[in-house]
């Protein structure tokens, strides 16, 4: 195809993908930089009251034709940064009584951090074994019931995510249903969403449920192209059904493995829809619902734009260096095919 | 042997039947328990015994219930629908000759098929079956067929949409969702067009940058854009959550895209061109034929990310103009009786319907359009 052309089918996509990714991602950095400010000004006001009048100054904020409040961005330099990192904190809590996990958890950027993480890489072990499992149960069943058994595995992974995660929390919460059978079997009062742990054990669930699907339709449909004859020529040569597991079938999947992994890194490391699901916020917080959070008008009725972007640069950072081996070897895959 | 090969033990089959009913009871049950509980009055929704839940006996003597007539005319009345979706090929090609196939047409008679056989549901189910209902409670031998099994009340549907205005929320997501879909398919579609059929280094490096952006939290991109949109008044207007979106959107569609536009030869165009056409009359009359099912399939995915959306909904629009997802989580967060906790819960139940039809009817689509990217790299 000439460049000419391929400029011309590519250019809307482009200007959007620039107007909209790339230029947010710049206007983020440059507001991470900047304190979002209510212009002020000093007026005097005379104040009557029965004993006479008297004249004070006050400070009130600058209203424009429509009355709302001007607001001007002010420079301050690494100062979100330093509110959300809170190196003083830090390093008085580490200094004073050791490193303390339980304190520096007490600081929201780190709460949060520690959350993400965790969460990302605990989930996804599961949802590769556990999705390769199912995947290759489903294919040695007769066809007739791999369509209705394909079926209902999607509907995990397609439900709207908040109201997954509220359907598990109703089953629950309260005296909810399987509530009340754990605690007859275990014969003690439970409540589930007094304390954060019990929430993070059903977050994690939640999510190995809704990504399972995704890794087995992949995992599946893998199956279906492994070579028949390396398996009956392993088979001859008295491999017995593990060692053709390990030395044939997870080889040939491999790069979707893969795959799964690097799409789940992606998605898990946003975790958000579950924090809203199970108002877990007063126990466990991710990256990305602290910058809902400062997003959202707080009580003095202002939202913290600065703050919010620093967290934005610093999430971003953090998903870069966690994606730096996976992009690599895509980048090195992608060019490999072009030369 | 091959039989011999891929013939399990005894063991390993019964393994496999545990791993997979274990499975399908896991992934189905919260779903369906949600379903059970927003048709019982909230006495019976929160009763600590599950078959009290189940059966819902002060449901039955206060509202009433669906007796054995009822349940087999549900199921008749499925089965029907289900039918009338198998035979649609059939249709199709009757219909065909006289209206040319496009996208268009499909998805008039798409939605043709779904109020036909709504219509035929809901007559069967609620005329139809009350008449046989009433008619054997008459007869002596019959009359206990038409005694109330299951307690069930459709209250808490009726005052989530009609009560509390839910088919306001529900226009709204569809407005985004429609938008969403439309934009980022045409966008999408040109794009991937195009990056299937060039080398050059330019569309390696947005292929690149399109992966990278993909791996970013969606609440960046509206960090960049809140204060700029509240300055100029897009603030609460459905247009900046679509177009949102559709950015959040794009770097998948255009790879997916680009994956199925792989699939057609490029001989095809190069033929066409050679023909007498221009790039676009190659694109569009010869390319563009084929690749209708890659498109829908990444419709359905577009329209997953902007019907399941919470974060951008609910930071950019307020109140009436609020989608469906953001609206429920408000209506769960307010909730002071039993009564509200079950509606909200009907509301969520009535949320996860269209989806549920969605995969009924675009199984194969999803799964195709989960691998495409997968296998082909």
């Amino acid at each position: 195809m000439k460049k000419s052309t391929f400029l011309v089918f590519t250019m809307p996509s482009f200007i959007m993908m620039t107007l909209f990714i790339a230029l947010p991602l710049l206007i983020v950095l440059i507001q991470s930089f900047q304190f979002n400010q209510d212009v002020l000004e000093t007026i005097e006001r005379e104040n009557c009251d029965p004993f006479g009048c008297k004249t004070e100054t006050i400070t009130v904020p600058v209203l424009d034709e429509n009355g709302n409040k001007i607001k001007n961005n002010i420079w301050v330099g690494f100062q979100n940064y330093k509110n959300i990192l809170k190196f003083e904190q830090l390093s008085s809590v580490i200094s004073n009584d050791g490193f303390e996990w339980s304190k520096i958890r007490s600081i929201d950027f780190y709460k949060a951090l520690r959350f993400t993480l965790t969460f990302t890489f605990i989930t996804l072990p599961f949802v590769i074994i556990l999705g390769l499992i199912l995947a290759l149960c489903v294919n040695v069943l007769i066809n007739r019931l791999k369509g209705p058994i394909i079926f209902i595995t999607l509907l995990p992974f397609i439900i709207t995510p908040v109201i997954g995660a509220l359907s598990i929390k109703w089953l629950f919460i309260g005296d909810g249903i399987l509530t009340l059978f754990l605690e007859n079997i275990l014969d003690k009062d439970i409540a589930l969403f007094s304390q954060g742990w019990t929430i993070e054990i059903l977050m994690l669930f939640y999510r190995v449920w809704h990504t399972i699907p995704f890794a087995f339709v992949i995992f599946y449909a893998g199956l279906q192209t492994v070579d028949k004859e390396k398996i009956e020529a392993a088979f001859v040569d008295g491999a017995n059904r593990l060692q053709r597991l390990r030395f044939i079938i997870i080889p040939h999947i491999m790069p979707l493995i893969v795959f799964v992994a690097l799409i789940h890194l992606m998605d898990s490391y946003r975790v958000f829809d579950e924090i809203v699901g199970f108002s877990a916020s007063g126990f466990r917080i991710s990256l990305q619902w602290m910058t809902y959070d400062f997003l959202r008008i707080d009580d003095s009725g202002t939202r913290s734009i600065g703050r919010a972007s620093a967290t934005s640069v610093l999430t971003m950072i953090g998903i870069i260096i966690i994606l730096i081996p996976v992009l690599r070897r895509t980048f090195k895959e992608q060019k490999e095919k072009r030369l | 042997m091959e039989s011999k090969l891929f013939n399990l033990t005894t063991p390993l089959k019964i393994i496999v039947s545990i791993t997979i009913i274990t499975w399908c009871i896991i992934a189905l049950f919260p779903l369906l328990w949600i379903v059970v509980m927003s048709i019982k009055l909230p006495v019976d929704s929160f009763a600590s015994n599950p078959l009290k839940v189940i059966i819902g006996p002060s449901t039955k003597e206060q509202v009433g219930g669906l007796s054995f007539v009822n349940f087999i005319f549900l199921f008749l009345s499925i089965y029907l629908f289900y039918k009338l979706y198998q035979i649609r090929k059939i249709l199709f090609d009757l219909i065909n000759p006289i209206l040319k196939f496009s996208l268009i047409t499909f998805f008039i008679l798409f939605i043709l098929y779904i109020t036909i056989s709504f219509i035929l549901f809901f007559l069967i189910q609620n005329n139809l079956s009350e008449f046989v209902n009433i008619l054997f409670s008459n007869l002596e031998f019959l009359k206990i067929f038409s005694y109330p099994i299951i307690g069930f009340t459709p209250q808490h549907y009726l005052s989530v949409w009609v009560g509390n205005e839910f088919y306001k929320q529900f226009l709204n997501t569809m407005i985004v969702t429609g938008g969403v879909v439309t934009i980022s398919l045409t966008v999408g579609t040109l794009a991937g067009y195009g990056l299937a059929r060039s080398n050059s280094m330019i569309a390696f490096w947005l292929l690149i940058f399109a992966l990278i952006f993909r791996a970013l939290p969606h609440s960046v991109l509206v960090t960049g854009y809140l204060e700029p949109f509240i300055n100029y008044g897009l603030y609460g207007k459905k247009i900046a959550v679509i177009v949102l979106l559709v950015a959040i959107n794009q770097p998948f569609t255009i790879w997916m895209l680009r994956s199925f536009f792989m699939n057609i030869p490029q001989d095809l165009d190069e033929a066409a061109q050679i023909d007498g056409c221009n790039p676009f009359q190659a694109f569009w009359k010869v390319v563009m034929p084929l690749m209708w099912p890659g498109v829908i399939t990444t419709g359905l995915f577009s329209f997953l990310l902007a019907y399941n959306d919470y974060l951008v909904a609910a930071l950019l629009l307020d109140g009436q103009s609020q989608t469906m997802v953001p609206a429920i989580m408000q209506y769960f967060n307010m909730e002071t009786k039993m009564t509200d906790l079950v509606e909200s819960i009907a509301a969520a139940a009535s949320i996860t319907a269209p989806l549920f039809l969605l995969v009924m009817f675009f199984q194969k689509q999803i799964v195709s359009g989960l691998t495409q990217g997968a296998v082909k790299g």
